[in-house]
């Protein structure tokens, strides 16, 4: 299993531990993260809650990468920073290297900062114009105080070298470079403090197609050299693909699916994920002269600030029943490395009549409180995978 | 409004240096040098500007020249007035000795003063400038950067400032604060303290504008991902204030700052006027003009040279305003 976790990394790369997936850089579970709405004038009441992230659990190995992916708006990127502790999250614990940083004062989260590191969507605002690349890049080393500011420049050049810009551009303004450039100084800025976990917010989509290979492939040997894990939040499937081994989908606010590249590719149970994928152009497909079949879906998301019951896709899924309202389905693990949240998970075109979830949480097919079906089972919450799985076919519990 | 030759001339070829030929010929123009190449355009701003410059090295120099004895702002000339302390001869006496006449009353030299005037006057305007957009920036940035109550506490403080009856205050408590400068703060009386409490409460009063400004911009780039960078490394609230937000500011506040000047150099003629800046013997263009006032009828040329004088350097420095104001924001106005 371990070396399913992170198969990018290939046998030859000695220098990543590879560390056996119990143990995880960073561990979220149930996350939450809501904005509060204000009310106008003297005072300002609370008047609602933006639940922009509700409940996210999910881990990053060491050294490995999760792709988190998902329309704009489903508060992929407020995960990112709320791990990154931008924000102080609403509920749920963010474990880094084993301690919860989610409720730790500013002070005492500096020592964390190093470690964990972002890179942000658009390179064109996450440098400051009025700052030199060399002290844009240096700045990580003044403010943390790590080496005597003679030593800063010589660091800065290493740098530079290592993300391919040419060391001696120490002293120029960001407005000198392309967007690529930038995007690469960004990288450079995050690598300084030498992180074991890098967020990448988005980090090629504000780049122009021709760049973004290079930039993701400069992130790929980052990992490889440095051994950092990533978080990778993207809406570009295609990018994610490449270079992530495991992958999280998110609608919302929730994750609806997790799980290995090939199982949420190849296999996708969750209808959204489904839906997500069947708008990837796919070149090989249009070689052998047909398009896959596009599964649109109707109306927008809704409003993160009253979203709908039972399950929050309902209103737009193809295969939405009674008990889709009634009941939320709980993230179910039904495969090795693979967890889905829908009453009707099960492979396009494969999806039951009946939910199969029913029987776990004791309710009947409409999502009805049945007194004859037992109380419900106890089911697998923790951020990780388990080591049994409930298989959706012979609808039970399943050990490998 | 935008032509080619425009669009062409953002982009120039530069002298790379020796790493020249490996790089890309042309390299765009920093935001600084289009805003420079569009004041440069700018005919009225240039003027403008070169009339600032001028009243600045004449403020400059007129120390030294007083020193030097070719500006003799303090002698008097009894032999130059008639018998009702009038000016000899025409246009209040001018002569090669007295391009601009003398003082009706003394008879000291009225160039030699208005050029000494200048100084102080600029002195202290400046200063009173300068400390409005210290409070100003600082207050700003604190409250658009920090928000919430921090904000709204700011936010107050400004109201009532703006609110307060300053003319009337500074009347009122003029003899209670020369008191306290000269003997708590150990300031020599007469004309320092004098300058000292004109340039506070200029300072304290004029500080308001430029808050609400660099707010409103601190609230648009706080959200940038700059700061957030910065904050995710680590880094202090001042460094966050001081060394990311500050350095993105300076458009604005040279902008307030070329706009509150000009407002502060007639602000000091009138306290002048009503007598709490600087006495006379010691020149300001503001107590000249008070001194001149008196004899607007009989000796025109003197009532004329300070208030040119003043007329002068407050449009062009408004001008300057807003010709910097245009060439920083190239979207706005016009």
């Amino acid at each position: 299993m371990t070396d399913q976790t992170i198969p990018t990394m290939g046998a030859d790369t000695s220098s990543t531990v590879a560390t056996p997936a119990g143990e995880p850089i960073l561990e979220v579970d149930n996350l939450r993260m809501y904005f509060p709405i204000k009310s106008g004038g003297l005072i300002r009441r609370t008047v609602g809650h933006v639940q922009a992230v509700d409940g996210v659990s999910f881990q990053v190995p060491v050294g490995g990468a999760l792709g988190l992916v998902g329309e704009s708006g489903c508060g992929k990127s407020t995960t990112g920073r709320v791990i990154t502790r931008l924000y102080k999250p609403t509920g749920g614990a963010i474990r880094f290297d084993g301690r919860d940083i989610g409720n730790l004062k500013p002070r005492a989260l500096k020592p964390f900062r190093r470690d964990i590191q972002m890179i942000f969507q658009d390179p064109y605002t996450s440098l400051n114009p009025r700052h030199t690349v060399g002290s844009i890049i240096g700045a990580p080393l003044a403010i943390h105080n790590l080496v005597p500011k003679k030593q800063i420049l010589s660091r800065v050049q290493e740098l530079l070298e290592v993300v391919g810009l040419n060391p001696e551009h120490y002293n120029r303004y960001p407005h000198e470079f392309s967007g690529g450039q930038r995007q690469r100084i960004g990288i450079a800025r995050a690598l300084t403090l030498q992180p074991k976990l890098l967020v990448a917010d988005e980090p090629v989509s504000a780049l122009d197609v021709s760049i973004q290979a290079q930039v993701v492939n400069l992130l790929q040997d980052i990992q490889r050299e440095f051994g950092v894990a990533f978080l990778f939040i993207a809406h570009d499937l295609a990018v994610v693909r490449h270079f992530c081994p495991e992958i999280a989908v998110m609608y919302l606010g929730k994750i609806v699916e997790i799980g290995e590249r090939d199982r949420i590719y190849r296999h996708a149970n969750h209808p959204y994920t489904q839906a997500l994928l069947s708008a990837v152009p796919d070149v090989k497909q249009a070689a052998i002269g047909g398009r896959r079949e596009r599964i649109r879906l109707e109306g927008d998301v809704p409003s993160p600030i009253n979203p709908p019951s039972g399950c929050r896709f309902r209103t737009r899924c193809p295969l939405a029943q009674e008990i889709c309202a009634r009941q939320e389905p709980p993230l179910l693990q039904i495969g090795p490395r693979h967890k889905v949240a829908c009453h009707f998970a099960g492979e396009l075109g494969q999806h039951p009549f009946k939910p199969v979830t029913a029987r776990l949480l004791g309710v009947d097919d409409q999502g009805n409180p049945d007194p004859g079906a037992g109380p419900p089972t106890e089911l697998f919450t923790q951020p990780g995978f388990a080591d049994t799985w409930f298989d959706i076919k012979g609808r039970s519990s399943v050990e490998p | 409004m935008t032509t080619g030759t425009e669009l062409e001339s953002h982009f120039i070829a530069t002298d790379l240096g020796p790493e020249a030929p490996e790089d890309r010929k042309v390299a765009s123009k920093s935001p600084t040098q289009l805003a420079l190449a569009r004041f440069r355009k700018d005919k009225l701003s240039m003027v403008s500007f070169v009339i600032v410059v001028f009243y600045f090295l004449a403020a400059l120099a007129a120390p030294f020249l007083v020193q030097a004895g070719v500006l003799n702002p303090f002698t008097t000339h009894d032999e130059l007035l008639d018998a009702n302390t009038l000016p000899l001869g025409g246009f209040g006496g001018i002569s090669w000795d007295h391009p601009l006449g003398v003082e009706p009353g003394v008879g000291r030299d009225v160039l030699s003063r208005v050029w000494y005037g200048i100084t102080f006057s600029l002195a202290i305007s400046l200063s009173a400038t300068l400390l409005a957009v210290i409070i100003g920036v600082v207050a700003g940035i604190v409250s658009g950067a920090s928000g919430g109550w921090i904000d709204a506490i700011i936010g107050r403080i400004i109201d009532l400032t703006l609110a307060f009856p300053q003319t009337l205050m500074l009347l009122a408590l003029s003899s209670v604060a020369l008191a306290f400068i000269t003997e708590v703060l150990g300031v020599p009386a007469g004309d320092p303290a004098r300058a000292l409490y004109v340039i506070v409460v200029l300072g304290l009063f004029g500080w308001t504008g430029v808050a609400r400004i660099v707010r409103g911009q601190v609230l648009s780039l706080r959200e940038r991902e700059f700061v957030h960078a910065a904050q995710l490394l680590g880094a202090s609230k001042m460094r966050l204030y001081f060394r990311e937000i500050l350095p993105n500011l300076w458009a604005p506040i040279l902008v307030t700052f070329t706009l509150i000047m000009p407002a502060f150099v007639s602000a000091e003629a009138a306290l002048a006027y009503l007598g709490v800046s600087i006495h006379p013997p010691t020149p300001t263009l503001g107590n000249i003009l008070r001194d001149s006032l008196s004899y607007a009828q009989n000796d025109f040329v003197y009532f004329f040279s300070p208030a040119f004088l003043i007329a002068v350097i407050v449009v062009s420095f408004n001008l300057l305003g807003d010709g910097v104001r245009d060439a920083l924001d190239p979207k706005g106005h016009q």
